[in-house]
């Protein structure tokens, strides 16, 4: 019953078809003109799990071709399974070459991580987003957080802010941390530690952003200002990781991880794999470092 | 390669896909051929190939066996191997009209034009364990089948027949009318498009089309339940095989094949605003690949709900549209199992730092540390 014919399915360059690629990439050029506003695209089902990083790929593998190198980073490794699983599904589909050094790579899809690396004009960085609208937290509903944003009304947002000041003492929003682009529209950017976010203003990469079960592209382009959220007399301010060295490089200054061996030995690790392993190599790339301001 | 407490992510993939594989195939029972799975796990393939919104039945029976028979998985699988198929045609509009109709049934009336059919249904089964099955062999098999078939004869079974609409009955004595004569028209595809809210209902009802069964009778039951004010009886709930056609480049209306569909039209009433107006009848509609009627009930309350203003979840359309999907939302109730140590850190130093100020600011009051603990409540 069952012809051989029938389960002898080839799959295009990047798994996706031509047609839905040239939709994607249109959608990402849209959304590099109007810098942070939020382009709804088709969204087609991946293999890869819907929360998986299917936004990220959609992006990556729309705008990949046979001569890109790929890097794949997920909360900031290489080696962590989903980065895995995730770079050889692309390597399966075009057959591109592959790394895990930051520099080399002309392509990155991240999940929830920058290098500390710079990366340079030649570079695109891809976020996997799971959650694009960063009114979701004051307005829960779709159709109004489109008119807010079309309206430039972030009093919402700006009350939610002084509100968490007003009880907890500071601005709590933590990875994913609210940001203006350009002056005008409000995005999140993925969750990235706040370590990272300085890292997105007047940076020389193009930075997109995507989400695929939300269905919608937001770019950061190279040199535009991003400013995360704040107020004259509360600063925005990024994770500090004071008094503490990484355990495997000595080195400080950057994003750490919490490593727990025993209930009671706790040690820090830098989080960048690449940076970890550059800084063990005897080098230490380029960084651009934001200080807090004197609380 | 840097320091990563989750290492050799490569080598443990392979090892964990060949553990997959193992324990599907470790009780070295009789290879499962697609063939049984189609015919014997008929409703199961339905149900995949209607949220996969692919209807492959033969594809649906492949995913069923790879995935051990997981639902979920099954239809995330059908649905991204779908996303690789070129699109070459539109179907015409399906007229449900011509359906050759193997069950149909109306709770509205006792009597309609053609009859009400029962057909397959396990609706009067008594739902007691079989345990003859666990001996059933092909010559048992045999055996039902030449008991069933034997006494027919073939010559006097009618010939499958299309039947009037119940719905026909209302609309003609003007009992039932449309709703909203307003509603945005407008075809999309979800599957091209982004949903936007407002939605048209085309995208609303492929929007259910698509979902996950069990999420749409969660909210379609909430609505009976009192959340929400739908008190819906099947007009019509008909199972058949309807006539597929699509136009082809030149213009000419082609038959394609027939897919197995189920339909179900539900009546409910309308309040109407105006003081002595009378209250009518309208219709919420369901419609789903193969035969699955629970899933085109709930479609055919949700669709009435979702057009009905309210403040139950069932009335707002990005509500039910949005938790339904459920290809969706298990991706993404599964992505927790993925490591978040980064975002996890990011917010530890600020609640680090919220509890040091705390702390200095009760040193300063005088506070001792105990005593203010044991004040402390459960904060939301």
């Amino acid at each position: 019953m069952i012809t051989a014919e029938k389960f002898s399915h080839t799959y295009n360059f990047g798994f996706i078809d031509e047609a839905t690629k040239k939709e994607i990439r249109r959608k990402i050029l849209k959304a590099t003109a109007i810098p942070g506003y939020q382009v709804p695209y088709s969204s087609p089902e991946m293999p890869i799990a819907r929360g998986w990083g299917t936004g990220g790929l959609h992006a990556t593998l729309s705008l990949i071709g046979p001569e890109d190198v790929l890097k794949v980073i997920d909360q900031g490794s290489d080696a962590s399974v989903n980065a895995c699983n995730l770079r050889d599904f692309v390597r399966r589909m075009t057959n591109c070459r592959t790394t895990f050094d930051t520099a080399e790579a002309t392509l990155i899809q991240t999940r929830h991580r920058k290098p500390e690396e710079i990366l340079g004009e030649k570079q695109i960085i891809v976020f996997q987003v799971p959650q694009p609208e960063p009114l979701r937290g004051v307005e829960r509903f779709e159709f109004k957080t489109r008119q807010m944003h079309a309206e430039a009304d972030y009093a919402k947002m700006w009350v939610s802010l002084y509100e968490s000041y007003v009880k907890f003492g500071a601005i709590m929003n933590g990875a994913g941390y609210p940001v203006r682009v350009n002056g005008r529209y409000i995005m999140t950017p993925s969750p990235i530690p706040r370590w990272d976010v300085p890292n997105l203003s007047m940076a020389p990469c193009l930075h997109v952003f995507s989400a695929g079960r939300e269905k919608r592209i937001h770019v950061v382009p190279p040199w535009t200002k991003v400013e995360p959220l704040e107020f004259e007399d509360v600063k925005f301010r990024v994770e500090e990781f004071a008094e503490v060295r990484c355990a495997a490089s000595g080195g400080d200054r950057a994003f750490m991880d919490e490593i727990y061996e025993s209930e009671n030995s706790r040690k820090w690790v830098i989080n960048d794999s690449s940076f970890l392993d550059k800084i063990r190599a005897g080098h230490r790339p380029p960084q651009r470092l934001f200080s807090n301001p004197e609380a | 390669m840097g320091y990563v407490a989750i290492k050799g992510g490569e080598d443990a993939i392979a090892q964990s896909n060949r553990l997959v594989e193992y324990y599907r195939l470790r009780d070295r029972s009789e290879p499962l051929a697609i063939e049984q799975i189609q015919g014997q796990f008929r409703l199961l393939s339905d149900k995949i190939m209607g949220e996969a919104s692919l209807y492959a039945p033969e594809h649906a029976a492949l995913v069923i066996k790879q995935n051990e028979g997981d639902v979920f998985e099954s239809a995330f699988m059908l649905r991204a191997y779908r996303a690789t198929l070129q699109r070459r045609y539109w179907s015409e509009t399906l007229d449900t009209r011509a359906m050759f109709v193997r069950r149909r049934i109306s709770s509205a009336f006792r009597e309609i034009p053609g009859g009400q059919i029962l057909g397959p249904t396990r609706d009067y089964t008594q739902r007691l364990l079989d345990s003859s099955l666990v001996r059933e062999t092909l010559g048992s098999i045999e055996e039902f089948l030449s008991g069933f078939e034997l006494p027919l004869d073939p010559t006097a079974l009618a010939h499958p027949r299309c039947l009037p609409k119940v719905i026909d009955l209302l609309t003609s004595q003007g009992l039932l009318r449309p709703v909203d004569g307003d509603a945005d028209r407008r075809v999309v595809d979800v599957t091209r498009e982004a949903i936007k809210f407002p939605a048209p209902r085309s995208a609303s009802l492929q929007m259910l089309a698509r979902a996950e069964t069990g999420g749409l009778m969660a909210l379609a039951y909430s609505a009976q339940r009192g959340f929400g004010s739908t008190h819906a009886t099947v007009g019509e709930l008909r199972v058949g095989e309807v006539p597929l056609r699509v136009r082809d480049a030149r213009g000419r209306v082609r038959h394609v094949g027939r897919i197995r569909l189920t339909e179900a039209e539900m009546i409910s009433k309308i309040r109407v605003r105006a003081k002595d107006a009378v209250p009518y009848l309208s219709l919420g509609y369901g419609l789903c690949f193969g035969q699955n009627e629970t899933k085109a009930i709930c479609m055919g309350i949700l669709d009435r709900a979702m057009r009905t203003g309210g403040d139950a979840p069932c009335q707002s359309q990005e509500f039910v549209l949005y938790h339904t999907e459920g290809i969706e939302s298990y991706g993404f109730t599964n992505h927790l199992k993925l490591p978040h140590y980064v975002t996890f850190q990011s917010g530890l130093t600020n609640l680090r730092q919220a509890v040091e100020r705390r702390d200095k600011k009760r040193g300063r009051l005088g506070f001792g540390m105990s005593d203010a603990r044991a004040k402390e409540q459960p904060t939301a």
